[in-house]
């Protein structure tokens, strides 16, 4: 009840919202700062009470909900989802913070605001396939009217472009949706659309789990977004404001990897295996092309957002590099992401309110006026190019060294991606912020305020605390990646022969043995 | 007193951080004096941890503290752990004791700054991170130390960034480097794999047992780890960034890119000498390309004009001759190298420093010249460590040069001995000439500057330093075995049983069902020739001696000689141009990729993939428009469509 209870207390507070007159800017902004401010702290509680021993669902609950359907309210949380869930609260936060000075329809878009943390709250906890549906496209039309009402001047392309990518993405995947649903009833005999219920017993052929996963990945890889589906991205955190950037950037494009990790791999992991090594390399095409791509762009938040096609190639290059390190790496990363580059759109942000511009040309020599300004944008800089030391450091080399174990040529790849980010941030750094301030209109540039500042103390402090003891945060990971770990390990789908797979893979190997005696082998490269 | 390693680079973290955040506000005074003292705490620590470690057996010495778990992931784990041993202990006693010296030198030498706290900031940080590179207790704490003095060293590059010259050297420098970081992660990531853990002493242990002698795994990776140290300690391929980080206020230059963080690959290789040794392969590289480097950067460093410029090479050059030590395995020679090198060469930066700073920033040795009555202690002081870096006896360039030469034919071969050797003629000949047109001849001075000499504060550390290089060369006595007090420090460190080794790997290859080659000549152990030993000795005294002679004939004697000489020579523009290795990487790397990502940006991304997506919603959208026709909204019209599509029903149907 608890975490039904975080879910939808955004959106209760936007109901509250607009009872509120429009004419009163200044208690709805309060009112919303108090309701995520009391979202993020009571999901703190989350952490406290999470049991970082099992794998299984916590804070479950679960009633019917169309039971004609066999439709249930299932919701709960575990490794996977914990820090992401707490990670939403938190960002919502600090984007109705700096949201302070939005001056156009503010009670509506506080509203927005309340209910896109709603829908994206729901997706990182429902655990009934139909439920999650619900929640995906919810989130979809607050986020659409952000971009679409408080964007830029091509809003209403990108808004469009934003909702329609992926909008058609999660067709397919509704389609899968319903075939597994009455597959299952085929199978059992039980009509549900429950998720636990359904990985846990069907047993899915691996020519339909091909077709299913491809379906699931169009969905998620848009919406991750993987290489070459990632072109509605710039346009979208091109035209969207700030906080909008900062959600799209650190929670939406997180329900990407959430989904392979709470779909994909647990349901389909014979085809998840033997698309591996092509979804390996998509990735690490991915992480070279959006640095090459970053490095030339003139508009900063483009050169973040394709900065963020690098770095979300590392995630799922993590996902699928099937071992513990890679899945723990893409985890953190994940949530490194979140923190590194929405501290980065939040500063983009900052100087677009000062000079109503974000071309790179425009800037130069800022240092010297903005000291403060200039540490945070330098730290943040540093941890998104992984530094060690910084939180994006202990993600990428957990992800590299996972997919090392995998395969040689592939860590090879991908580890040239730190080379590239090193270029791209610190060419677009030097360009903005060293150099001599020869353009007047930057001479009297105000350093950040107090409440800009609130916004990025936090991540800042995360920078450093995961960099150094990301303990806290990781051991949340590991029985759900352990748990993850005896349904899709390679080892699992080796010929028999090999007799180092590990014992208590045996299981497992067993539940698959109908999809592993077919012809094709996947092929999981080993070297030792 | 070993437990108290934690605080060693902690003080300088603190000093870092309460400059950083309060800098401005406490005033310079103040701001100098928690930077010097953060790291005189640190240095007068680790005197205590020296003491008590030489109060310890020999092989004893080996202590290790770990503070906490940094990460782990399955069966992967890596602590935040430091170890203090014999070759961490040399390092740690360099780095904060040249270390402190340049911080108080700096007080004098940036006076003048407006962001003396942020210089003082990024000193303290540098001096932190150093420390966590020599003191980490694996690769990964190693590393941290690794990337946060490139950092650092980017920032203080990058010091005066106002000027383009000064960021694009940083970045180069930042760039370059991480082109080396991503063959030394690489490297790790292939340890784990192949050891299960990436703690040295771990590591170290298991190497013999798990690794095959001149295999590929362990050639591999120590190429890789080889590739790491090129780009922080500036070899061939991957040094030209450290010329152009002279653009760096000059102790930076002294401090990080002479003294310290440039020796870092030097003391990464020794700190896995287990490994090299089991790559011959490698082993052989590494020298040639320290005798490569040593002799190629010799004969720039005659070249250049610019009094930093020439100094840069000059490391550069004597970086190599500590790789060319480790290619033969004379890692104690390597280390005494480094420890020497980092009196001297801090002390010549320092040095030029106090000239650039007497005659208010002119870089340019053209624009010098007389400057000895002027600055008395600048020119001693100088003049004393050049004759050191020349490898005159006694001082200790001396000994540790030879040292490294008397390897490089013993163990190596007479090619490597001999490219020691020119590099050592050639080193002579261009600091000298650097002496000489600078504090020697006429005075080219611009006349309205009149040259003074250095405030007190930056006169000590150059006499402390000049005084250290002096008799630096105590540390390892040659001729008699005994007496090499470093060789005798850095033993249990180094041990590595050949013979064993060789036996496990033939062990392991037999099991495999493979016969190894011979490995016999390698067990012949070359006798310590003492007679070689003095040979050598005053052969190279002479080779010095000929190369001082040869710039007092070509700078003072003949000053018109040069001029006249180099005129016209394609060879003396090539050397000069720096044998266009800039030109090339930029025509061949830099250029293609820059406008490669253009071309992915602009083509492939907008034009072809998101041209694509629009292209679909265009033909989506053209249907919809020509569907639009039949929505005409006059009901006879779908009357009309009624009708005809009964008739095609019809004609279907029968």
């Amino acid at each position: 009840m608890f975490l039904t209870f975080l879910t939808f207390l955004p959106l209760i507070g936007a109901m509250g919202l607009a009872l509120i007159p429009k004419e009163k800017e200044e208690t709805i902004k309060q009112v919303a700062v108090a309701v995520a401010a009391a979202d993020f702290l009571l999901s703190l509680q989350l952490y406290a009470g999470f049991d970082m021993t099992t794998h299984l669902m916590q804070f479950e609950y679960n009633i019917a909900w169309i039971p004609a359907f066999g439709t249930n309210y299932h919701v709960g949380i575990d490794g996977i989802s914990l820090l992401l869930y707490i990670m939403t609260t938190f960002l919502t936060l600090i984007c109705i913070i700096a949201s302070w000075n939005v001056k156009k329809r503010i009670k509506e878009y506080m509203i927005a605001m309340l209910a896109l943390s709603t829908g994206m709250l729901g997706v990182f906890i429902a655990l009934d396939m139909f439920l999650f549906y619900v929640f995906w496209e919810f989130q979809l039309v607050p986020m659409y009217l952000l971009i679409g009402i408080w964007g830029g001047p091509r809003r209403i392309y990108a808004a469009i472009k934003f909702f329609l990518y992926t909008a058609v993405g999660s067709l397919l995947m509704l389609v899968a949706i319903i075939w597994m649903y009455f597959e299952v009833q085929q199978q059992t005999g039980i009509l549900t659309t429950d998720l636990m219920y359904i990985t846990e017993n069907l047993n899915i052929g691996l020519d339909a789990q091909k077709w299913l996963f491809l379906a699931f990945f169009l969905a998620f890889a848009i919406k991750v977004p993987m290489f070459p589906f990632h072109t509605w991205l710039p346009d979208a955190h091109v035209e969207a404001p700030t906080a909008g950037s900062v959600i799209l950037a650190g929670v939406l494009l997180k329900m990407g990897t959430y989904g392979f990790l709470r779909f994909n791999l647990p349901l389909f992991p014979f085809a998840s295996n033997v698309f591996m090594d092509y979804i390996a390399w998509m990735a690490i095409i991915g992480i070279v092309y959006g640095a090459l791509v970053a490095m030339v762009q003139e508009d900063l938040k483009k050169l973040v957002a394709y900065s963020s096609v690098s770095h979300l190639g590392f995630v799922m290059l993590g996902i699928f590099a099937f071992n513990h390190y890679g899945l723990q790496g893409a985890l953190l990363q994940n949530i490194n992401h979140g923190i590194s580059t929405s501290a980065l759109f939040l500063l983009v942000g900052m100087i677009y309110d000062r000079r109503h511009t974000r071309l790179i040309k425009e800037f130069g020599g800022l240092a010297k006026i903005l000291p403060i300004y200039t540490i945070c944008f330098m730290i943040i800089t540093l941890s998104s190019i992984g530094l060690p030391g910084t939180n994006g450091f202990v993600g990428e080399f957990l992800v590299l060294l996972g997919i090392f174990q995998a395969n040689g040529t592939m860590a090879m790849v991908a580890t040239s991606g730190v080379i590239f980010a090193a270029c791209y941030m610190l060419w677009m750094f030097q360009r903005v912020m060293f150099l001599k301030l020869d353009n007047p209109e930057n001479e009297k540039l105000e350093d950040m305020n107090s409440r800009e500042l609130l916004t990025m103390v936090p991540l800042i402090i995360l920078v450093f605390w995961i960099g150094f003891y990301p303990k806290p945060f990781m051991k949340t990971f590991e029985p759900t990646v352990a748990h993850l770990m005896t349904r899709v390990s390679p080892d699992n789908f080796r010929p028999k022969k090999h007799d180092d797979s590990n014992e208590h893979h045996a299981a497992a190997v067993d539940k698959h043995e109908k999809g592993s005696s077919h012809s094709e082998k996947p092929k999981a490269e080993n070297h030792h | 007193m070993l437990n108290l390693a934690c605080l060693v680079p902690i003080f300088p973290l603190i000093g870092s951080i309460i400059n950083g955040f309060f800098g401005l506000r406490i005033g310079k005074n103040a701001v100098g004096m928690v930077a010097c003292g953060s790291v005189a705490l640190s240095f007068l620590t680790v005197l205590l941890m020296f003491a008590s470690l030489l109060f310890t057996p020999a092989e004893e010495r080996m202590f290790e503290q770990v503070l906490f778990t940094w990460m782990a992931a399955g069966d992967f784990s890596v602590d935040f752990g430091f170890q203090i041993d014999p070759l961490s202990m040399v390092m740690m006693l360099v780095v904060t004791g040249v270390g402190f010296l340049i911080h108080v030198y700096s007080i004098g030498y940036m006076h003048e700054e407006y962001s003396y706290y942020r210089y003082f900031a990024y000193l303290n940080l540098f001096m932190f991170s150093m420390l966590l590179l020599v003191m980490g207790n694996n690769f990964l704490v190693m590393f941290i130390g690794w990337e946060g003095v490139g950092v650092c060293s980017y920032f203080l590059i990058g010091y005066y960034f106002e000027k383009k010259s000064a960021c694009d050297a940083g970045v180069k420098a930042f760039v370059v480097n991480r082109v080396g970081d991503f063959a030394f992660l690489l490297a790790i990531m292939y340890i784990f794999n192949i050891f299960g853990t990436i703690d040295f002493s771990d590591v170290m242990h298991m190497a013999p047992e798990k690794l095959i002698f001149g295999a590929e795994p362990v050639t591999i990776i120590t190429l890789l780890l080889f590739i790491g140290a090129t780009g922080k300690s500036a070899q061939i391929p991957l040094y030209t960034w450290l010329p152009d980080a002279m653009e760096g206020p000059t102790p930076v230059s002294a401090l990080i890119h002479a003294a310290t963080m440039v020796t870092a690959g030097v003391y990464m290789v020794v700190r896995c000498s287990v490994l090299f040794e089991m790559a011959p392969l490698i082993m052989l590289t590494v020298a040639f390309i320290g005798g490569a480097t040593a002799l190629m950067a010799a004969t720039i460093g005659m070249t250049q004009y610019d009094i930093k410029r020439v100094l840069a090479y000059s490391t550069v050059s004597q970086i190599g001759y500590m790789f060319l030590a480790c290619g033969v395995g004379a890692y104690t020679a390597a280390i005494f190298h480094l420890v020497t090198h980092a009196f001297f060469k801090a002390c010549l930066f320092l040095g030029s420093g106090s000239v650039i700073h007497g005659i208010h920033g002119e870089q340019d040795m053209r624009k010098m010249g007389g400057l000895k009555e002027h600055q008395p202690i600048t020119y001693i002081t100088f003049l004393i460590s050049t004759f050191a870096i020349a490898g005159i006896f006694p001082l200790s360039g001396f000994f540790s040069k030879d040292e490294i030469l008397y390897h490089a034919l013993m163990d190596g071969n007479i090619i490597l001995w001999g490219m020691g050797a020119t590099g050592a003629l050639l080193t002579a000949f261009y600091m000298f000439r650097l002496v000489f047109m600078t504090f020697w001849g006429e005075s080219r001075v611009d006349p309205h500057v009149h040259p003074h000499e250095s405030p007190k504060v930056m006169t000590l550390p150059l006499m402390i330093l000049a005084g250290l290089a002096t008799v630096g060369g105590l540390l390892g006595i040659p001729l008699v075995h005994g007496w090499h007090a470093l060789h005798n420090w850095l033993e249990p460190v180094l041990h590595f049983d050949l013979a064993a080794t060789l036996e496990h790997s033939r062990h392991m290859l037999h099991a495999q069902g493979e016969h190894p080659a011979s490995w016999a000549h390698l067990l012949i152990e070359t006798e310590h020739n003492v007679w070689v030993e003095i040979a050598l000795m005053l052969l190279s005294l002479g080779i010095a001696i000929t190369g001082i002679v040869g710039a007092y004939f070509c700078y003072v004697k003949n000053p018109d000689l040069p001029g006249k000489f180099i005129k016209g020579q394609w060879g003396y523009e090539l050397v000069k141009n720096k044998y266009g290795v800039d030109e090339l990487y930029d025509a061949t790397i830099v250029k293609p990729t820059v406008v490669g990502s253009f071309f992915l940006w602009k083509t492939a991304d907008q034009k072809g993939i998101d041209g694509g997506v629009n292209a679909v919603a265009n033909v989506i959208g053209w249907f919809s428009v020509q569907a639009r026709v039949f929505q005409s909204g006059f009901v006879r019209n779908y009357a009309l469509f009624m009708v005809m599509g009964f008739l095609v029903l019809l004609i279907l149907m029968f």
